[in-house]
């Protein structure tokens, strides 16, 4: 319990890192360790499955890009647009009411328990997973491997040399 | 898990580490003495017999050395950059198996730092994390030529990442597990003939080790620190250890990737004919069983290291022998020729399974 509270500790202070940093390259730096908390979380549920993608999607290839852009535009204080008052007082608005939603969504929630004679502790493993994708989402789960191997040839094909074109 | 295995596992953790640091240290007086030899020159001699005590002297000298911080630098960060580049070279050693087990009396002792589920997803999302120390530090240096070394390693590893994970994909469809452990165990099973995973993957063996060139940063892909280029890439403005481990974090990576690639592909502490050993100490010398066990599970720690050793000269051969890639030749190599080859090693994989060539695995254990 104890572990879980400072992780969540944690995560929300790293959370609230990346709105009020100043600095892009610190909200993202503070981006990955909130991925980092809650690869952890998935950790305490037994789910090392999805624990250990967590980390190679979120923090090892997206948060890598994220990076590389912010460096090349070369944000910092200075070029820091300024917004009109009006758009802060709607953003502050719109997310207000939406924290405000969550909030009354889920204040009446019952934690849900478990039952430790049924409790299966295997649930989050990779065979188990393996076993729920393959038998009852087949379908969905073949479809989605396609889209991502269609963009991967999308992007060898736009990264192929044309004939006759110059090597750089 | 009692205390005192416990206690054990926690020890075995710990010589993990300083195998690691060790190794990583005579790294570097290695392949001064390997560039030696392959030059034609005498290399290191100086310091000790055979110039053995190299690596202190350079440690004296970097920590010795002035520590400077450019003007305009991210402070903060500029320190933390060597320091993520460290922590994630060595916490991938951590899931590899690097013997079987040593017993004594009822007290059984894994010879791997900790045994988990998902060994080769963990490690391939530690080395996915490594890029962000070198980002990171070339970023804060303020500096163009560390910015620009840090975008090409940022844009290299991501790039080889995808080539590595297809060519480890096809070993997970033969082995059907993600631990090392498993993955090694299923290399030699009791009793029959059975070949190390290079024997059913050698492409995708190429394949990786290619990826593990460029993931570690090394020649012929060390583009990200290419000094006639980028003067010293991402670490121009890093001097001191700050430097040294930037250095030493390189050599760690050629450790872990040696070590990987010997227990994927080259049987990892397997060697041949070690249950007949083990069966003959028993049996004809008088051992006891456990006592044999023990034996031949040293032996096979000896053999892992002689596999990661071979593997480090490997490394150190090919840095002093081919020259350095273009940056467009060493991104067409990457998206163009490895991807594709890897996608279809995996579907030949599969149908060498589907059709029996490449038999079932066996749990035997």
């Amino acid at each position: 319990m104890s572990l879980f509270l400072f992780l969540s500790f944690v995560a929300l202070l790293s959370a609230l890192g990346v709105v009020l940093a100043k600095n892009p390259v610190h909200s993202v730096l503070f981006l990955i360790l909130t991925f980092f908390t809650l690869s952890a979380h998935y950790l305490m549920l037994n789910a090392q499955f999805l624990a250990a993608v967590n980390i190679i999607v979120y923090a090892g290839a997206i948060m890598v890009l994220f990076l590389f852009v912010i460096m090349f535009l070369n944000l910092n204080e200075d070029t820091e647009p300024h917004k009109p008052a009006l758009a802060q007082i709607a953003a502050t608005i719109a997310g207000g009411s939406l924290l405000l939603i969550m909030v009354a969504a889920l204040h009446n929630v019952q934690p849900v328990g478990y039952d430790p004679a049924t409790f299966d502790s295997q649930v989050g493993m990779v065979d188990r997973l393996g076993m729920v994708l393959f038998k009852q989402y087949s379908l969905p789960f073949e479809l989605a491997s396609i889209l991502l191997l269609a963009a991967m040839v999308g992007s060898v094909m736009l990264g192929k040399r044309e004939t006759g074109e110059r090597n750089f | 898990m009692s205390l005192e295995s416990l206690g054990w596992q926690g020890l075995v953790i710990l010589v993990v580490f300083g195998v690691s640091l060790l190794i990583a240290t005579y790294c570097t007086y290695a392949e001064r003495v390997i560039a030696a030899f392959l030059q034609d020159r005498v290399g290191p001699d100086r310091a000790g017999p055979f110039g053995l005590a190299q690596p202190l002297a350079d440690a004296v000298k970097l920590f010795t050395k002035e520590e400077f911080f450019p003007s305009g630098a991210n402070k903060a960060l500029f320190i933390f950059g060597p320091c993520l580049a460290m922590i994630t070279a060595l916490m991938s050693s951590a899931v590899i198996p690097f013997g079987s087990f040593l017993k004594f009396g009822t007290t059984i002792v894994h010879l791997q730092g900790i045994e988990i589920n998902v060994g080769m997803l963990y490690v391939f999302g530690i080395v996915s994390l490594g890029v962000y120390g070198i980002m990171i530090g070339g970023w804060a240096s303020n500096n163009k030529f560390s910015l620009l070394g840090a975008i090409r390693a940022a844009s290299q590893n991501i790039s080889y990442e995808l080539a590595m994970g297809l060519a480890l994909i096809a070993v997970l469809m033969m082995s059907g597990s993600l631990s090392l452990r498993d993955i090694t165990l299923q290399q030699s099973v009791p009793g029959e003939w059975q070949f190390w995973n290079i024997v059913k993957q050698p492409l995708g063996f190429i394949i990786f080790i290619v990826c593990a060139f460029a993931e570690t940063n090394r020649t012929p892909f060390d583009l990200p620190e290419c000094e006639t280029e980028l003067v010293g890439g991402y670490h121009t403005e890093y001097s001191s250890m700050k430097m040294g481990l930037y250095l030493f974090a390189e050599y760690v990576n050629v450790f872990v990737a040696s070590a990987v690639m010997s227990v994927i592909y080259f049987g990892g502490f397997n060697f041949p004919f070690q249950y007949e050993l083990r069966g003959w100490l028993s049996s004809s010398q008088g051992l006891s069983l456990d006592a044999a066990q023990n034996i031949v599970a040293i032996l096979g720690v000896v053999s892992v290291f002689a596999k990661i050793f071979a593997f480090i000269f490997f490394f150190m051969w090919v840095r002093w022998t081919l020259p350095r890639f273009r940056y467009d030749q060493l991104m067409r190599l990457g998206w163009t020729i490895l991807i594709p080859l890897a996608i279809f090693n995996i579907l030949l994989t599969g149908g060498l399974i589907t059709t029996g060539i490449i038999p079932e695995i066996k749990h035997w254990w």
